[in-house]
């Protein structure tokens, strides 16, 4: 087998890998890169920095895909040297490796401008996995960022060093943002959202100098201003890295130069990616170094023939929220020009006809039809019938339609370079269904992910089980599922409903997400976050019930529905002193307390010296019991003692919704455990625990957790599902819902049968909570504000 | 209009409200928190309407702020605090609340109430009383049409029961 050398393991070299592995194995193949990391999403670093995404979401090639395709992976090593008469490349811990082909993948650097004090501490590229994990330590409110260069990279920067909550200004040599993808207007459409989102724009300054004595203090211009900053981020533009290529003799112009083949000068080198320059270009986006990847490796395994003719470029800003949308030669000379303008939502088109087709677009403020403008320029496409058409698609009439109408042929996802056609045949040849199996079977959507919607619709409309897998937004404030926000929250460290509003929505927010983020904040830092009661319902900022009249209930804390004659009694005077209008036993096993006033409320409590039955709020509610061993002649369990040490372990306690709770002694079941939320039923030596039953506005038995010996055990199996359910429903889900759409087969996978670090990780989660819960009322002695409770009464 | 120092601003906390009896009525205040574009520390914006929803009499004082807008805690009726017009169900056909001008002096919030209204609660009348001399409109308020049952199914309006 002949020895394949890849330098670079970045996205063009590792794609192309990919692709040469689908040919009959012909190499040995060993890849250096320099960076300590596996292959990674270079395109998605500005999600992991904006917190989307986390740094192992954007793994591209796991460590066992190389042990699988038997790689051999030399990473943290930099290749400084070419002999390409001894055919061997030399590396910086002073290896020398022999290679019968070699392939020069390496990429492209941050170009730093001609700026004194680029050297001082403070001064970063945003290029790699480290710079980024860097940028996000050196975040916080305390930092002032200055972002040099307006283009795709360093908008992207500016957003995510935002939304770490340093204050931005971004600095731009040219008068408009962007100026490589959007003509003026385009450029001052986007310099207005930017600004919208609390992004300093500062245009025509050009950066002198970068100051400060151990430390950036402040960025310099030309014109002798400048603004202070303690964190300086350069995007200026990439630069191919060439020096192999010299090294190796090779033709090199702004790139090392290939053919249509991807042949350089020498016959046993190739070159893909940022680093070649084809018929005079340096391509520096994902889509074309893909393309690239495929001719090369038809190239390099025999199959010649194939054939790169360059690619149409498309570039599309990753900033949730700003919508640019850039491709093709929109400044064609000659071209008629097609526009429209909508300055109040911000939004503009372009698009430029030349010859009967589409030349080129910009698409600021609304995307959404920027694969039918790709498909036109990708196929050189006739459009001279869609005249009328061009700024807006016709209206489709069901969905699908749109998919329907594109061709088989007509690329999805252009970085990876997958049809309709392909999709296709995965659904019906390889049974897919969802997103993650189309990603994982043809690559579609693993590149900057624009393509999703599409593929989503694709598979709608032809996979025969199609799952979807994108979960429904909270609410149109805060724009993202809920899996996805409780990441979102827990990697950028928010702690209050008011900053996720300010930094993720729309800064007000309303009745559905306050509670929603109120609950989320509270079960991700375990108590400890800054709770707002403005943000949350009533009956949880004074605890009790509000009732149709406007006054509340009141339901003391009675543990698994035993009471006694000095508790009734207390009960029987407040109802006395406060002219209860109604006492009622509740279905629970509890007293309800009706009609009571606001303000009487906290005198209330303290007469009662019970606390809180949390029957007001989306938290635990009760355990209701029978009498189990102690009385019953059929009892198997001492049920009573087990639901009062039940009630007592998840007292106090939010949940995505209410939690109700049995424990029976036998399965005779009288205190109706498999209609409850999580269920304890006591059998001969042992107890079964139940999960996600109801007997409300749905009727659901419950299903079966786990079998158990002792007590502990199974208040320890109940543990771990309630945090479960506390960590991954949905605020609003009742368990039933939340089991049903899991699947108890994953559930028991993940709590009870799961390794024992994640059991340990939910248990000591629910610890953590548990430490910080107070008994509700008691702050009817401490209000937290004087008109809590109070009346307000107007000034004498 | 006659102006009336109400409370000190501190004792409605930012985007919660409170209700207060004035000019024997029972009005809703509401601190809006510092207006937006000028950010923090800019002082409080606050905005008064009747404490009353116009479906079912809910407490708008203990409804949850979004924006300029309250939503009642008993079926989540939206009511805009700058006019007192009905914003959910948006098919509405009731006429809102009143809404009173309200203002800061001194660290006080101060609410004007109408000269006229202010007579005729001197007087012993309340709005109530003049409103159910209209056949319809009393007959609509003894059973008030729910127009959304769905959300207040389905929305987080609490808890129905124990």
């Amino acid at each position: 087998m002949r020895r394949l050398v890849v330098v670079g393991n970045g996205m063009a070299g590792m794609a192309c890998v990919e692709q040469i592995l689908k040919y009959d194995p012909q190499f040995r193949i060993t890849v250096f890169g320099d960076e300590t990391h596996v292959n990674y999403n270079r395109v998605m670093l500005s999600s992991v920095l904006a917190g989307e995404k986390q740094a192992d979401e954007i793994i591209i090639n796991s460590e066992e895909w190389y042990r699988r395709n038997e790689i051999e992976l030399r990473v943290g090593v930099r290749i400084i040297d070419v002999n390409p008469r001894a055919k061997t490349v030399t590396g910086d811990d002073g290896s020398v490796t022999p290679y019968d082909t070699l392939l020069l993948a390496t990429g492209s650097s941050a170009w730093m401008p001609p700026i004194e004090g680029l050297d001082t501490d403070g001064v970063f590229a945003f290029r790699t996995l480290d710079d980024t994990r860097e940028l996000i330590r050196r975040s916080g409110s305390e930092t002032e960022a200055v972002v040099i260069g307006g283009g795709l990279l360093g908008l992207e920067a500016a957003r995510g060093l935002q939304v770490q909550g340093c204050k931005v200004t971004v600095v731009h040599l040219m008068a408009t943002l962007m100026e490589r993808q959007l003509d003026k207007d385009g450029g001052q459409h986007l310099v207005k959202t930017m600004e919208g989102l609390g992004i300093r724009v500062l245009l025509g300054r050009s950066t002198k100098a970068i100051r400060g004595k151990t430390h950036v203090e402040r960025v310099e211009f030309a014109d002798g201003e400048g603004v202070d900053a303690n964190l300086v981020v350069v995007a200026a533009g990439i630069r191919p890295n060439v020096e192999l290529g010299r090294k190796a003799g090779l033709t090199v112009k702004r790139g090392i130069v290939v053919n249509d083949a991807m042949e350089t000068s020498d016959p046993d080198i190739f070159a893909v990616g940022e680093c070649v320059e084809h018929r005079g270009i340096c391509y520096g986006l994902v889509a074309p170094l893909y393309e690239q990847g495929k001719v090369l490796a038809a190239t390099l395994t025999g199959h010649r023939g194939a054939e790169y003719t360059g690619t149409v470029q498309a570039a599309k800003l990753k900033i949730m929220g700003v919508d640019v949308f850039s491709a093709g030669a929109w400044d064609a000379s000659g071209a008629d020009l097609i526009k429209y303008e909508d300055s109040g939502r911000g939004v503009y088109k372009k698009v430029a006809v030349k010859d009967g087709k589409l030349a080129g677009v910009i698409l600021v403020g609304d995307t959404s039809d920027s694969h039918r403008y790709m498909d036109w320029l990708r196929t050189s496409a006739d459009i001279g019938d869609k005249r009328g058409q061009l700024l807006f698609p016709p209206p489709s009439a069901d969905v699908g339609l749109d998919v329907a109408e594109m061709s088989d042929s007509a690329t999805v996802c252009g970085c990876v370079g997958v049809t309709k056609g392909t999709i296709i045949a995965a659904i019906h040849d390889r049974g897919v269904n969802t997103i993650s199996q189309l990603k994982e079977s043809t690559r579609a959507c693993t590149g900057c992910g624009s393509c999703t919607s599409l593929c989503q619709d694709l598979l709608r409309a032809v996979a025969p089980d199609f799952e979807d897998e994108k979960k429904k937004v909270i609410c149109a404030c805060v724009p993202f599922a809920e899996d996805r926000l409780r990441e979102i929250l827990r990697s950028q460290k928010l702690r209050s409903v008011q900053e996720v509003l300010e930094i993720y929505g729309n800064g007000i927010g309303c009745e559905i997400c306050k509670p929603a983020l109120s609950y989320m904040l509270d079960m991700l830092w375990c108590g400890d976050h800054d709770e707002d009661r403005s943000a949350r319902f009533i009956n949880d900022r004074v605890h009790a019930n509000i009732q149709k009249d406007g006054t509340f209930s009141v339901v003391p804390r009675i543990r698994g529905g035993v009471t006694s004659p000095d508790e009734l009694r207390r009960i029987a005077d407040v109802a006395d002193k406060y002219r209860v209008p109604m006492v009622k036993i509740t279905g629970s096993q509890r007293i309800d307390l009706l009609g009571i006033k606001k303000a009487d409320l906290p005198k209330v409590w303290a007469d009662l010296g019970m606390p809180s039955g949390q029957a007001y709020t989306k938290g635990v509610r009760m355990v209701k019991t029978c009498v189990g061993t102690e009385f019953c002649r059929f009892g198997t369990q001492d049920s009573t003692a087990a639901g009062i040490e039940m009630e007592r372990r998840f007292e106090q306690l939010f949940t995505p919704h209410k939690v109700k709770m049995a424990a029976v002694g036998c399965p005779r079941n009288c205190a109706e455990a498999t209609v409850k939320d999580i269920g304890l039923i006591g059998i001969e030596g042992g107890w079964q625990v139940v999960v996600g039953g109801a007997a409300g506005k749905s009727v659901r038995k419950a299903d079966l957790l786990t079998t158990v010996e002792t007590t502990e055990q199974a208040l320890e199996a109940s543990e771990l599902f309630f945090q479960y359910y506390r960590e991954n429903a949905n605020y609003l889900e009742r368990t039933y819902d939340f089991v049903e759409r899991l699947g108890i087969e994953k559930v028991r996978k993940e709590t009870v049968y799961a390794p024992e670090t994640v059991r340990g990780g939910l248990l000591d989660r629910y610890r953590k909570s548990k430490a910080r819960a107070r008994d509700a009322w008691q702050e009817g002695q401490t209000p937290r504000h004087p008109t809590q409770f109070a009346t307000v009464e107007v000034l004498a | 209009m006659r102006w009336i120092r109400v409370t000190r601003c501190d004792n409605i906390p930012p985007r919660e409200g409170r209700a207060v009896s004035l000019a024997g009525r029972e009005i809703a205040i509401f601190n809006l928190g510092p207006p937006t574009e000028l950010g923090a520390g800019a002082g409080d914006r606050f905005l008064a309407v009747d404490n009353q929803c116009p479906h079912k009499a809910g407490p708008l004082a203990d409804g949850i702020v979004t924006g300029t807008s309250v939503v009642c805690p008993l079926h989540t009726w939206k009511i805009s605090l700058e006019d007192g017009r009905v914003q959910r169900p948006s098919g509405s056909v009731d006429q809102g609340v009143t809404a009173y001008p309200a203002r800061v002096e001194a660290g006080v919030v101060v609410v004007g109430v109408p000269e006229v209204a202010a007579g005729m609660d001197n007087l012993g009348l309340k709005v109530q009383d003049c409103l159910s001399e209209e056949p319809l409109l009393q007959e609509r308020m003894a059973n008030p049409p729910c127009p959304h049952a769905e959300a207040c199914v389905s929305s987080n309006v609490g808890n129905p029961g124990v």
